[in-house]
């Protein structure tokens, strides 16, 4: 039953952007019995929180990346089984469980290892697997051959390919240029490894240079990282993995799109009405609340139907648009560190009722980082609200790669300019909400935001209550 | 040289080989007096007489058996299928008698068995398909698959010479399409060496038959975002040359298989796996196949377009490997 071949188990992949995760804890340590699929660890990245499973049934016999430590996907984190197993087991000693005929095996095995010493790690710093402990994706065969050939860490190549991943091209430029080998890692890297700087990812649409194109001016190999000091008085936190996914996302969106916010004043009068008929009924029986931003994403995925660019995306020289709407919710986690959106998807089929009950459970679940990777990805647009705390204006910043991102800000009773029914105008007391569409200026033009407002104003201050 | 349709010339090589060889004959439906359903035997009767092109009963079996019989006392039969589809009844006379004849008797069966395949032109299920890799799997045949005129010719005179059974497959659509210079001697083309279509480094298309053009079609769209494509046209599927694609490989590190076929157990499946087992260290991409679903090839124009894999599939494909 239990495995005798030694089983790795490596840091899963989370979800598509994922590309490393913290062990945040050991659930069974060396020497310790497990069976396949019961929980060996939990681990946290930048999108969940979650239990990695045991691949095999066996011993614990390695554990190779300590609580806290941040690893790139595909690192090896630890072995199950295997022959290190059987010789870290053997100092332990249980004599009387010992069956008389294993008592021959000591002798058998080679007296030249050491039997307290695990498996030792690749020796070279330069094999695939130490080179990808740095590099910041999948690093594929061929680069992986020539980096070990050239004695190149590949985390120092300027990658070009999807997701800045070093391609063959990349390696092949910078081992021609004649950059230096990098020099030998240290051993134990220290416990939040600053990540080492690279250019910021080339888009994918970027159509790769022709090959004898000159190559554009290669950075050195990247410097080893500085120790972070700290002056009398300050305080120093690691960040974790949601933050350093949080900055670098919000980087990367600003260098991607063309940022332009517009927003608009709706007079929400209508629905506040409607919001008093429908929330005790909504509390009572289905125990959800239809709050202000359930109405205006209702509104807005009925507007998105007539405006597919808000609902698309730029892909290489491609714009992608869709006939469904997968609609990102800014949440606070319940620390008040940190940020993640769960998408509902396909809310072009929910109804009112439905959203606030979509909305409504995906955001407890936000909170309490009990979300599946799949929630948090394949949003088509996104809904911010930090109207929450009385602010009445922002520009909130693209979820790449979509086209906008909608903020919805304080409803507030304000003086407004009205027509009576003798159509003079006169001034009223009317809930006002402000709302900013900030949009890619590559796909989305001023006057398609502009329309788009306008009619998300119309269908939030006429709502339809049989329609939506 | 002489310019000659792809149909051109394989009713040229078949006149060549039947002028210079007279253990040669053709048999088929409506063959002699009609000259064929696509007319490649157009006058053959004429020139060469009804015992040499023969009018065949309509059974396949009949038509495959007859031709093995005769090869085994010393002819060199050449038959055709209306539609390749139609090899189906003759499978057992191929697959059970003629594929194993050398091997279990010592007696060599140089049959050709010519297949007009392919689709493209609304034929439905029963008119279109392209099943070389069904035959690909059978030891004991070989499988060409010819894309110009002029390697239509001599892969047809090399596939007689051979003294195996050689299933011959035309395509359909290539049949007026092509018009190419081709040589007007006769001559051979080797089986198994595949053929540089198009040179390039950034990424490999292999490929064969038809779809040699259409990828040809999606390089030259992707010239313009300095994307290098190389295609292979394999020519012959059994043997293939595993060198010339591993070669190419092992160059661009990225490669696309493509074919008419259907996906599942489409010989793009061996083309892709050898790659995986010989080149792995050579990959920049995980190897990317391109072929029809795995459904019947429909009648409708707009159906079969989405099922036969068009230009801008390929040139999506080939995008999608530049920018891994």
């Amino acid at each position: 039953m239990a495995t005798t071949e030694a089983v790795d188990v490596v840091m899963p992949q989370m979800g598509v952007s994922v590309s490393e995760g913290t062990i945040t804890k050991w659930l069974k340590q060396v020497g310790e019995e497990i069976e396949a699929d019961e929980s060996l660890l939990e681990i946290s990245t930048d999108k969940v929180d979650t239990e990695v499973p045991s691949p095999a049934s066996g011993v614990v016999t390695q554990i190779l990346v300590q609580e806290g430590e941040t690893v790139d996907v595909g690192t090896k984190l630890a072995v199950i089984g295997g022959e290190a197993g059987a010789e870290a087991e053997a100092p332990a000693a249980e004599p009387q469980a010992e069956a008389p005929e294993e008592v021959a095996q000591p002798a058998e095995t080679p007296a030249v290892e050491p039997a307290a010493a695990p498996k030792p790690t690749p020796a070279a710093a330069t094999t695939p697997a130490e080179a990808q402990q740095n590099g910041k994706s999948f690093v594929s065969p061929v680069v992986a051959r020539i980096a070990s050939e050239h004695g190149v860490d590949v985390s120092s190549v300027p990658g070009t390919g999807r997701g800045g991943r070093v391609t063959k091209k990349d390696i092949l430029n910078f081992v021609e240029s004649g950059a230096p080998a990098a020099p030998p890692q240290e051993e134990a890297p220290a416990a939040a490894p600053e990540p080492a700087p690279e250019p910021a990812p080339a888009p994918a649409a970027e159509p790769a240079p022709a090959p004898a194109a000159e190559a554009p001016p290669k950075p050195p190999p990247a410097p080893a990282p500085e120790p972070v000091a700290a002056t009398a008085g300050e305080q120093l936190e690691p960040m974790n993995a949601m933050r350093r996914g949080i900055a670098e996302h919000m980087r990367r969106s600003l260098d991607t799109a063309a940022h332009v916010t517009s927003a608009i004043e709706v007079d929400m009068s209508r629905v506040v009405e409607i919001r008093n008929k429908l929330k005790p009924e909504y509390q009572k029986t289905y125990g959800v609340n239809p709050t202000y931003l359930i109405f205006v994403a209702r509104a807005v995925v009925e507007t998105l139907k007539k405006y597919p660019w808000v609902n698309g995306e730029i892909r290489g020289e491609q714009i992608v648009t869709r006939p469904w709407v997968n609609v990102g919710f800014a949440v606070e986690l319940a620390d008040g560190k940190g940020l993640i959106v769960p998408v509902v998807k396909h809310a072009e089929g929910l109804n009112l009722l439905g959203m606030a009950q979509a909305v409504t459970d995906i955001a407890d679940r936000a909170r309490n980082k009990k979300l599946t990777p799949d929630e948090v990805q394949g949003g088509t647009f996104t809904i911010t609200n930090p109207g929450g705390y009385g602010t009445f204006h922002g520009t909130p910043v693209i979820s790449q790669p979509q086209a906008a991102i909608l903020g919805t800000y304080a409803l507030v009773k304000r003086p407004w300019v009205v027509q009576d029914s003798f159509g003079k105008d006169v001034i009223a007391i009317r809930p006002i909400m402000n709302l900013t569409l900030t949009y890619d200026h590559r796909l989305v033009d001023g006057a398609l935001a502009g329309r788009f407002l306008k009619d998300l104003k119309e269908a939030l201050e006429t709502w339809d209550e049989v329609a939506y | 040289m002489a310019e000659m349709t792809y149909l051109q010339a394989i009713s040229d090589g078949l006149r060549v080989e039947m002028r210079r060889d007279k253990r040669v004959f053709v048999i088929g439906e409506d063959v002699g007096v009609y000259g064929g359903a696509f007319k490649v035997t157009l006058g053959f009767q004429e020139e060469f007489g009804s015992w040499r092109v023969i009018d065949a009963p309509l059974s396949e079996t009949a038509i495959v058996g007859s031709c093995t019989g005769a090869a085994i006392m010393g002819m060199r039969p050449v038959a055709e299928m209306q539609f390749a589809d139609f090899i189906s009844c003759a499978w057992d006379q191929l697959v059970t008698v003629a594929a194993k004849q050398r091997y279990r008797a010592g007696t060599p069966v140089p049959i050709v068995v010519r297949l007009p395949s392919g689709g493209g032109f609304s034929g439905g299920p029963f008119h279109s398909q392209n099943p070389e890799s069904s035959f690909a799997h059978i030891a004991g045949l070989k499988i060409v698959c010819p894309a110009t005129p002029e390697d239509a010719k001599g892969l047809l005179i090399t596939a007689i010479e051979d003294p195996n059974p050689v299933l011959y497959f035309e395509h359909k659509h290539l049949y007026r399409r092509l018009k190419a210079d081709v040589p007007e001697e006769r001559y051979t083309i080797p089986f198994g060496k595949a053929r540089v279509h198009r040179e390039g480094d950034d990424v490999t298309v292999v490929t064969w038959g038809a779809m040699v053009h259409t990828a040809d079609e999606a390089a030259k769209e992707l010239e313009g975002d300095g994307v290098s494509v190389e295609i292979l046209d394999l020519r012959t599927l059994i043997p293939w040359d595993r060198k010339a694609v591993l070669e190419s490989a092992e160059k661009t590190s990225k490669v696309l298989v493509l074919h008419e076929d259907t996906r599942t157990g489409g010989f793009g499946g061996e083309i892709a796996a050898t790659i995986g087992e010989e080149a792995f260290e050579h990959l920049d991409a995980p190897i990317m196949r391109i072929a029809a679903p795995d459904t019947p090839v429909p009648f409708s124009p707009p159906l079969e377009k989405a099922f036969i894999p068009q230009v801008e599939d390929v040139v999506k494909g080939l995008k999608e490997l530049a920018e891994y």
